[in-house]
């Protein structure tokens, strides 16, 4: 019996502790993303903007290693046109060499060529930054998640949510605040009301209208240039270069499930069929009734 | 059945010619179209089916990832990143192994449960049992290995934790751990010798497996009755009868399949593996699979390192001594009243332990773990072998046909004229 007690003790307790956890770090928002859901797809003129966003923003401290220039004219992502990113490559500088006389040397960029990383090493990009190297984004949104906790862990798996790394980098890119009344930040850090432990060495990266948005006929920016709008752009652009086969991936998964119940439905009426022959399937076992115990 | 001599009658002249050679037409025919099946099977009979069909998945996919990847601790991120990317199909191939692990941790827990549940452990399957038991052994430490080889954080975290377990062991525990690494610590080395392993240990799986169904082929296949076949009333072919089963239910595990790789492809991994590797920088929570959650818990529920090594390993080397442990001469929980509800408090336990591993060992966390954990051995040696004495189980049919007749509503049963003729081809 006191076994039992303290078993469910513990069980509430838990289960209790998990939020008091969860008020020190806030839950992210979840957001509408054109690319949810089984059917989704990127919006290709929201890939763009982000795209505009970490080039003149995020780009100075953060590489973009695992991505080809060429990658941006693919199926499935930006989709700028092969001219637009053999000019955008030509803009970059990217090592090359040794030539012949054994000398490295600097070319014009091709589509074939990575983005180059803003710093030449790690212990550079970290001695340029306070002593933390900015990381990578290649992969953010695939790299950074948040707790969802009991039982939202079991219900995402049929809502399919799995833009958590979206929502929790909006999150943080809207997150720089005033910190609250008592918290010191330590030297070097910025307060983020959605960063684990609120200290993040990066600084705001970015503002409203920092980054000019193509403009319609009005000459009205298309979508509001605001630091929300600028997250939510770049981190759409930022899931494509994580996940660049998305599209393809949804897509085809649609084509292969729907093959796959087709088949089965298939199956189970020869399974039937077949059955028949002996007099149909039966399953599993009888208990006979209590009454004629041996 | 190796008791029941072969029916097959090779029709060519190259047939016979090659039949009294190399007899191996006839093992298959005998093994999977003639051999005896009891005709109440569930569909939780058809897991050893879509285990086999994981095993092979897992094989090919493997094989086709192993001719793009790069066993290097500078490369290994990088050459996964490629196939992700750039090869073609490379994302599919990727996601269907990395979910494809998962899958085959799923069919082999329903697997064991199903013998847990229907008592097809006990005499005579024992051999088949525990052969069940190494090669579930194995498919951890491949899976452990495999997780390894994306050098991401939890790769490296994970393989420095549990290699560390190692060195629990008195006196050559730092030796063992040693060879483990290739090193003083889990770099390079350690990455090459995970690889090398990782591509041996499945075809090891595969061997062994061979086994296992071969001494599945000597007393047959349980059922959910627990008694033995009778008579050929009691039994189908296995083909077509258990073949189209297997089929339809392995399609219809394809579909669960693909529904994660498709639309979850990253959910049942951790957000920690896309960062590369980084010795200098520790995850806030280094957690294993979720297949080895249960495990893990046992193993920190203990606060002494060397007993959290022990309690994990006894965790699943008691398994070997089930036959042993329970005392109850009646295989199915369906007519063991009292012990179907110590399974599913078992199962429950189980779940309990698996989300336990999940938390960070703190607070109510450990003394739950340690209550589970507790719990988990005293099933095995306290509730098994009491219950044997002290239940009263309920009255086991005559033969596998009365119960299945008792199943059909209305006690029409069976026409007499369709019953099973097992032997025939089908």
């Amino acid at each position: 019996m006191m076994k039992r007690t303290l078993l469910i003790a513990a069980a509430v307790l838990g289960f209790a502790a998990p939020a008091f956890a969860a008020g020190e770090t806030p839950v992210p928002p979840q957001l509408k993303w054109s690319f949810q859901g089984p059917f989704g797809t990127f919006d290709r003129a929201q890939l763009q903007r982000g795209f505009k966003v970490y080039r003149e923003v995020c780009a100075s401290c953060h590489g973009l290693s695992y991505v080809a220039f060429r990658n941006l004219s693919q199926p499935g992502g930006p989709e700028f046109s092969e001219a637009q990113v053999r000019a955008l490559a030509a803009e970059y500088k990217i090592q090359d060499g040794p030539n012949e006389a054994g000398d490295m040397f600097e070319r014009p960029g091709r589509a074939a060529d990575h983005f180059p990383s803003p710093f030449p090493n790690e212990n550079a990009a970290a001695a340029a930054n306070g002593g933390k190297a900015p990381p990578d984004l290649s992969l953010m949104p695939k790299a950074r998640t948040f707790e969802r906790g009991f039982p939202w862990w079991i219900t995402d798996i049929f809502r399919q949510y799995s833009e958590n790394g979206a929502d929790y980098l909006v999150a943080l890119l809207n997150g720089y605040e005033e910190p609250p009344q008592g918290f010191t930040v330590p030297e070097g850090g910025h307060y983020n009301h959605y960063y684990p432990g609120h200290v993040i060495a990066m600084p705001k990266p970015i503002s409203d209208g920092q980054v000019e948005y193509p403009k319609n006929e009005a000459g009205q920016p298309q979508v509001p240039e605001t630091v929300d709008q600028y997250a939510r752009d770049v981190t759409a652009f930022l899931t494509w270069t994580a996940e660049p086969h998305l599209e393809a991936r949804k897509r085809l998964g649609f084509q292969v499930i729907l093959f796959l119940i087709v088949l089965a439905g298939l199956l189970y009426f020869t399974k039937k069929k077949v059955w028949a022959r002996v007099g149909g399937e039966v399953e599993g076992h009888a208990t006979p009734p209590m009454t004629h115990n041996p | 059945m190796s008791q029941h001599p072969t029916t097959y009658v090779p029709k060519s002249a190259f047939g016979k010619w090659f039949e009294s050679r190399l007899p191996i037409a006839g093992l298959v025919h005998s093994s999977f179209i003639a051999f005896p099946v009891p005709r109440n099977l569930t569909y939780f009979w058809t897991f050893g089916a879509i285990l086999a069909f994981m095993l092979v998945a897992q094989i090919v996919t493997g094989v086709f990832l192993a001719m793009y990847y790069t066993p290097n601790a500078g490369m290994a991120f990088q050459s996964v990143e490629h196939i992700m990317r750039d090869v073609n199909y490379g994302w599919l191939i990727r996601y269907l192994h990395a979910n494809g692990a998962s899958m085959f941790f799923v069919a082999v827990y329903i697997h064991i449960f199903r013998n847990f549940y229907y008592g097809s452990y006990k005499a005579p399957r024992e051999v088949l049992y525990i052969l069940g038991v190494v090669i579930f052994i194995l498919m951890m430490a491949t899976a452990f290995m495999g997780y390894v080889l994306p050098w991401g954080q939890m790769s490296f975290w994970g393989a420095t934790v549990i290699t560390n377990l190692f060195s629990a062991i008195p006196l050559v525990g730092e030796t063992i751990v040693s060879y483990l690494w290739g090193g003083y610590s889990v770099g390079n080395p350690t990455l090459n010798r995970f690889f090398s392993l990782h591509y041996l240990l499945p075809f090891m799986i595969a061997g062994v497996v061979i086994l296992h169904i071969w001494a599945l082929h000597v007393p047959g296949q349980n059922n959910p009755t627990g008694i033995p076949i009778k008579s050929g009333k009691d039994a189908v072919p296995f083909t077509p009868y258990a073949t189209i089963k297997d089929i339809f239910a392995v399609v219809v595990f394809m579909i669960f399949f693909a529904y994660w790789v498709f639309y979850m492809p990253n959910y049942l991994g951790h957000a920690d593996n896309y960062i590369p590797a980084n010795p200098a920088v520790t995850p806030s929570h280094i957690v294993p699979e979720w297949y080895f959650l249960p495990f893990y818990a046992i193993l920190r529920a203990i606060p002494d390192k060397l007993g959290g090594v022990i309690a994990m390993g006894a965790a699943i080397v008691i398994w070997v001594f089930m036959p042993w442990l329970d005392t109850s001469k009646v295989r199915s929980t369906a007519y063991r009243p009292l012990y179907k509800q110590f399974f599913w408090i078992f199962v429950i336990v189980c779940f309990l332990l698996g989300w336990l591993g999940s938390r960070p060992a703190e607070g109510w966390y450990v003394i739950a773990s340690q209550i589970c954990t507790a719990y988990y051995f005293a099933h095995f040696l306290i509730v098994l072998p009491v219950l044997g004495f002290v239940e009263r189980p309920l009255p086991l049919p005559n033969s596998i046909l009365e119960s299945v007749m008792g199943v059909q509503k209305g006690g029409a049963g069976i026409p007499a004229g369709a019953n099973a003729e097992p032997h025939s081809k089908g």
